[in-house]
């Protein structure tokens, strides 16, 4: 399927004014990977652009490369139409940008005029912190928001919005000409979304050119003046928000040649091996229930933060639910704790693999068998030669390749940490194998080995669920899949039904048109 | 193999130890005659003995300030119990010895589970609250040898196979300890814990749990030791061991365990110790000020901690072709 670019920037140039900030033939490459492919984007005074695409477009690549952090690999950044470099995240921001990050990036234990002033303080004639100053400017930039925050309070007593007000603050304290706002609603409740709406009015009317980053089609269409859209690294189209529709922007965030074979399955189905009934949580979800086969494989497709992590930690025992069942081969199980999910045939691979997934410091056979060890010892010590044969089964069977087993896992690439991850659960003889995000940050080659084992995983009657943010692998691995938006399930598609648009549709909470 | 054997943190302070053996035996032959170093190593028993309670309570990325404390508490009720019944044998004084010391480790370990007070904290505050105890219990007075019974104080010091028991209870110890952390799953989940927390609580470790478990016997230790010490030098007062538990902390560390948690070995914890000691015994036979021990015991914590912060410097990643064929 080859999609025609239906660059839509056909307004006649020289009616626009110059891009206060201009990205020209961007290229970024990383060992291995090419993030963004001749990228292109035009930032004006006094325009909200909006950057869209899917999760590894290339979006947030892009914002570090106009904020200094990342130097481009290819291509020109041309700010006031001048050629010009931004060595340092200090030079991007002497050029008037600034960003807004998704995570605020604050200091707790600071007073809010600190946090606004921290690195570029106003100072006295003495060289000391000017704090007369500090306090007034803030005040001055707190007002000219509309946020009612005293200068003097500590960061921490204040709520997660106001964080946000004391976040764009700090943006507009160094004079920004371009703000970056990277999703900057994820947190926000309704009518701090309004609020924000208010103050990305008032930049707008101060003349600033704001590069708005969001997955939400109702606030793309709500501030944003102009759109460009990346698609895998890849520019895809530019153009005027009022000349667009909803349809044409999926089809433009979306519509891709498949680049990636998926491997064949014929999935053979077998009895219903796990049941969810209702599952709620207190803050992260409610009423999530399905069913899951034998030799199948289930998706989870969902924009970030809308709680399909949070639903796979609460079956796997990490957190508890407040109401709810789960049933394994027809029979209630309580599940309090991972070892509980364990003993149910539950196993879970978490999307942060630093974290949560391998010891580092230990070597790959422990890591492998750490649950499993009651299967390797005999009255309570371990047998070595048994351990070391159980590790090896399972690192051959996924192809691990090192040196010995003996090897810290730290001295592993990303990738067969990965592996040993998954060993360690297989060791385990689950009946349901969670994977979250399971080709996060691995380059292409090992992606199709991941799915490829994941198949033949399903093709051995393990039950798997798949949490992917990438449309291309949920349709090319699910036999089914199962939207979520803002903690609960919207859709469950099987079949035909199972297209990217009615994908991006029900997890951005698009309606039928 | 061979490399990682002669690269091992256990083979540079072994190393370490023997040069330090060869250099005062230049000048004081007899220093290294067995007897004496059969002495040595007794007298360093109790501190090889706190180092594994500290060693593994450290893997799991706590600290037990409170282990001297712990040891001079039950040192003084089994003495003052010994005062009112002369006649307990000496297996049961042992017995309730580490029953108290294990009550103790609870106490701390449950602080730290339940309430998730920091481990710094925690001991500190029980530490003190232990020395205040022994006040409260002896009035302030000690307990003399003429006091206890020759029972009581015989029994570090009986000898078995040329080797006085206390000697022989560390190496017990010692070996029950090797057994414990590479052959167990308890030892394994210590390492997992002190070495990726989040990774073990999503492998289905209890990380609360390990936490108890690694103070108790800590506390246990501290409790067998209790007896063995206040036996040996016969002798029992509110300051018993003073300051003794930053030594089990430089025992450990020095012996190449982690303070940050998850690396460290039984071998490594006891060689500290040895080196430790051999430090402190050989130092009046030189004639050098005992003061200096303390200067020296403190540059070799921190020389061991450099060695550690260099051996854990992460290499970056490997991108060059030439430097992967090389490694």
């Amino acid at each position: 399927m080859l999609m025609q670019t239906q660059t839509q920037a056909e307004t006649d140039p020289v009616t626009r004014p110059t891009p206060v900030l201009a990205l020209d033939g961007i290229t970024k490459t990383f060992p291995g990977v090419r993030a963004l492919s001749e990228v292109s984007l035009n930032l004006y005074p006094g325009e909200v652009t909006a950057l869209i695409g899917e999760n590894g477009a290339g979006k947030s690549t892009m914002v570090k490369i106009l904020t200094g952090i990342y130097q481009p690999t290819e291509g020109r950044i041309l700010v006031d139409g001048e050629e010009t470099r931004f060595p340092t995240a200090q030079d991007a921001a002497d050029a008037g940008i600034t960003a807004i990050h998704q995570e605020t990036v604050l200091f707790d234990e600071l007073s809010v005029a600190e946090n606004i002033f921290l690195g570029h303080a106003p100072r006295t004639r003495w060289g000391l912190l000017d704090w007369a100053e500090i306090h007034r400017r803030s005040s001055e930039i707190l007002t000219g928001i509309g946020a009612e925050i005293d200068p003097a309070t500590r960061l921490r007593d204040l709520g997660i919005a106001s964080k946000h007000m004391v976040a764009i603050a700090r943006a507009l304290s160094i004079d920004a000409r371009v703000v970056v706002m990277d999703e900057p609603t994820a947190a926000l409740s309704h009518k701090e979304i309004e609020e924000l709406y208010e103050l990305v009015d008032q930049l707008k009317a101060q003349g600033k050119a704001i590069l708005f980053i969001s997955h939400k089609f109702d606030e793309i269409f709500r501030i944003a003046d102009n759109y460009t859209v990346f698609r895998d690294g890849q520019y895809v189209g530019e153009g005027r928000i009022e000349d667009t529709d909803n349809d044409a922007l999926v089809k433009l965030m979306v519509g891709r040649e498949v680049a990636h074979i998926f491997p064949e399955r014929t999935p053979e189905l077998g009895d219903a091996v796990l049941a969810v009934e209702n599952y709620c949580h207190p803050t992260e979800f409610e009423g999530v229930g399905f069913s899951l086969r034998r030799g199948e494989i289930l998706g989870f497709y969902g924009l970030v933060g809308a709680g399909r992590s949070e639903v796979m930690q609460s079956l796997f025992g990490i957190t508890r639910p407040s109401s709810g069942r789960i049933r394994i081969d027809g029979e209630a199980r309580e599940i309090a704790s991972p070892a509980d999910a364990v003993g149910a045939g539950i196993v879970y691979v978490p999307e942060d693999r630093g974290q949560q997934g391998a010891i580092t410091a230990m070597p790959i056979f422990q890591n492998v068998t750490l649950p499993s060890l009651g299967r390797t010892s005999r009255s309570g010590f371990i047998r070595l030669a048994e351990e070391f044969k159980l590790a090896r089964t399972y690192c051959e069977r996924l192809d691990l390749r090192a040196a010995s087993l003996d090897t810290d896992v730290g001295n592993l690439s990303g990738g067969n940490q990965q592996k040993v991850v998954i060993a360690k659960w297989l060791a385990t003889q689950p009946k349901v194998i969670i994977l979250d995000e399971p080709t996060k940050g691995i380059d292409i080659g090992s992606k199709a080995a991941v799915h490829d084992f994941m198949a033949e995983l399903a093709g051995q009657g393990l039950a798997v669920i798949m949490v992917s943010s990438e449309i291309p692998e949920v349709l090319g691995m699910s036999d089914r899949v199962i939207v979520m938006r803002e903690g609960r399930m919207v859709a469950e598609l099987g079949g035909d039904e199972m297209t990217p648009e009615t994908l991006v549709r029900h997890a951005a909470g698009i309606r039928e048109s | 193999m061979l490399k990682r054997i002669l690269t091992a943190r256990e083979t540079i302070l072994a190393a370490a130890i023997l040069a330090l053996l060869v250099l005062i035996a230049v000048r004081f032959p007899a220093f290294v005659a067995p007897s004496n170093l059969i002495a040595v190593f007794n007298d360093t028993s109790p501190l090889m003995l706190l180092a594994l309670g500290q060693m593994i309570v450290i893997l799991t990325k706590c600290i037990d300030l409170s282990v001297a404390a712990n040891l001079a508490l039950t040192g003084m009720c089994v003495a003052m119990l010994n005062i009112m019944m002369p006649g307990l044998p000496v297996a049961v004084i042992i017995v309730i010895a580490v029953a108290l010391g294990t009550l103790m480790g609870m106490i701390n370990g449950l602080l730290v589970w339940k309430l998730d007070i920091p481990p710094i904290v925690v001991t500190l505050g029980t530490m003190t609250i232990f020395r205040g105890i022994i006040f409260l219990i002896s009035n302030g007075k000690w307990v003399n040898a003429h006091e206890m019974s020759p029972a009581f104080k015989a029994f570090p010091r009986a000898e078995l196979l040329g080797l006085p028991m206390m000697s022989w209870v560390a190496i017990l110890v010692i070996l029950a300890f090797f057994v414990l952390m590479t052959r167990t799953s308890l030892g394994r989940a210590v390492y997992a814990v002190g070495g990726n927390p989040h990774a073990a609580v999503y492998t289905g470790i209890d990380v609360g749990r390990t936490k108890f478990t690694a103070y108790t016997i800590s506390g246990a230790l501290a409790g067998l030791t209790g007896y063995l010490w206040v036996s040996r030098y016969a002798v029992a007062y509110v300051d018993i061991a003073g300051g003794f538990e930053l030594d089990t902390v430089a025992a450990a560390v020095i012996g190449g365990v982690s303070i940050a948690g998850g690396v460290g070995s039984v071998f490594g914890a006891v060689l500290g110790a040895l080196f430790l000691g051999v430090i402190k015994n050989a130092l009046p036979v030189v004639n050098i000020s005992p003061f200096w021990q303390l200067a020296i015991s403190g540059s070799a914590i921190i020389v061991a901690v450099a060695f550690n912060a260099q051996a854990n410097r992460t290499k970056g990643r490997v991108i060059l072709k030439q430097a992967e064929a090389a490694a």
